[in-house]
């Protein structure tokens, strides 16, 4: 009995660096399910790392587009190609954001305007522009996942704006998911624990993290790559059909401990 | 039992896509291996994971060269 139902649908995924990416972790899932799945990047960088990844993966159904989330412009025009290949759109798998540096090493305080927009404008805007751009070809319902961090509602040192930012994305996915329920499109938010990503490193005070993590979860470890990606693909599926609105941890059960 | 040296290069042949006849001890990462500030962080990370250790963000700033990465490695696995 096929539980999930994601043979066949074709998934938009966003956000892929390298391999280690959590975003190429759920792609890799989404293969194995017999998902279709739809890459799109922004640097040329990733565009090849993506073209790399895929060798081995020639008889799987996929694309790759490029899709500069700070502009309204590319997103369009990403989705228009998408929709003009694949038709309808069943799901997307938001896993894209980013800071200055210096707005992580530098004190709070000393944020700049500019940093903070650009904060805000890549990690949070982009979920509602992509939702809004994909929202015409997901005439089948659709189910829109993002990934977020605890530093959205507390405060983790060094991660700074990027917190404002997150905390901003779980409030946008929120809103979302009253507006475009209707729609029968769900919306919703893995937070992930710590995971030494691309853009984990980052963040000033990671491996101090990683550690603490292993000391104080109730699972005595750090989560993975995997088990994001399996609770992803779970929130994609059919199995949470009735879950919209919702930020789900993925992170050992640190989150609960005070 | 490859040593350190053989260890390093292979991760940096692997990352960077480079000829191994190019990686000598004097070899600038970003100068003279075309590697990006991401390839930098990457190859870190690799390191990281090959010898089983922490690389702090501090360290990592010193590291330019390939003779600067296995030095910094034979120090602290020895």
């Amino acid at each position: 009995m096929d539980l999930m139902q994601l043979t066949g649908k074709n998934i938009v995924v966003m956000g892929v660096a390298n391999e280690r990416s959590i975003a190429w972790g759920i792609a890799k899932k989404l293969f194995e399910v017999g998902a279709n799945v739809i890459f799109t990047y922004r640097k040329e960088r990733s565009k090849g790392k993506i073209e790399k990844l895929l060798v081995g993966y020639e008889d799987h159904n996929t694309a790759v587009f490029e899709c500069d989330v700070n502009s309204d412009e590319s997103i369009e025009k990403a989705f228009t190609l998408i929709g003009e290949q694949y038709k309808v759109i069943h799901g997307i798998v938001h896993s894209v954001a980013f800071a200055h540096a210096e707005d992580l090493h530098n004190r709070f305080v000393e944020t700049t305007r500019e940093g903070y927009a650009f904060a805000q404008d890549t990690s949070a805007y982009s979920l509602i522009a992509v939702t809004k751009a994909a929202k015409p070809y997901m005439t089948e319902g659709g189910s829109v996942v993002t990934m977020t961090y605890l530093g959205a509602e507390r405060v983790l040192d060094g991660y700074n704006v990027m917190g404002v930012a997150k905390a901003a994305l779980e409030a946008s996915m929120r809103y979302l998911a009253a507006d475009v329920g209707a729609d029968n499109i769900r919306v919703n938010a893995i937070s992930a624990g710590a995971i030494r990503t691309l853009a984990a490193k980052g963040v000033p005070s990671f491996n101090q993290i990683l550690h603490k993590i292993e000391e104080t979860a109730p699972l005595k470890r750090n989560t993975n790559q995997e088990e994001v990606a399996d609770m992803t693909i779970v929130m994609l599926s059919k199995l949470s059909r009735g879950v919209t609105g919702e930020t789900i941890y993925i992170d050992s059960g640190y989150h609960i401990m005070g | 039992m490859s040593t350190v040296f053989e260890r390093v290069s292979k991760v940096i042949v692997d990352r960077l896509g480079v000829d191994e006849s190019e990686v000598k001890l004097e070899a600038s990462f970003r100068e003279d291996l075309g590697a990006d500030s991401l390839d930098v962080v990457e190859l870190v990370m690799e390191l990281e994971d090959e010898f089983d250790m922490e690389i702090s963000d501090e360290d990592a700033e010193k590291i330019a060269t390939v003779g600067n990465a296995i030095s910094y490695i034979e120090s602290k696995i020895s």
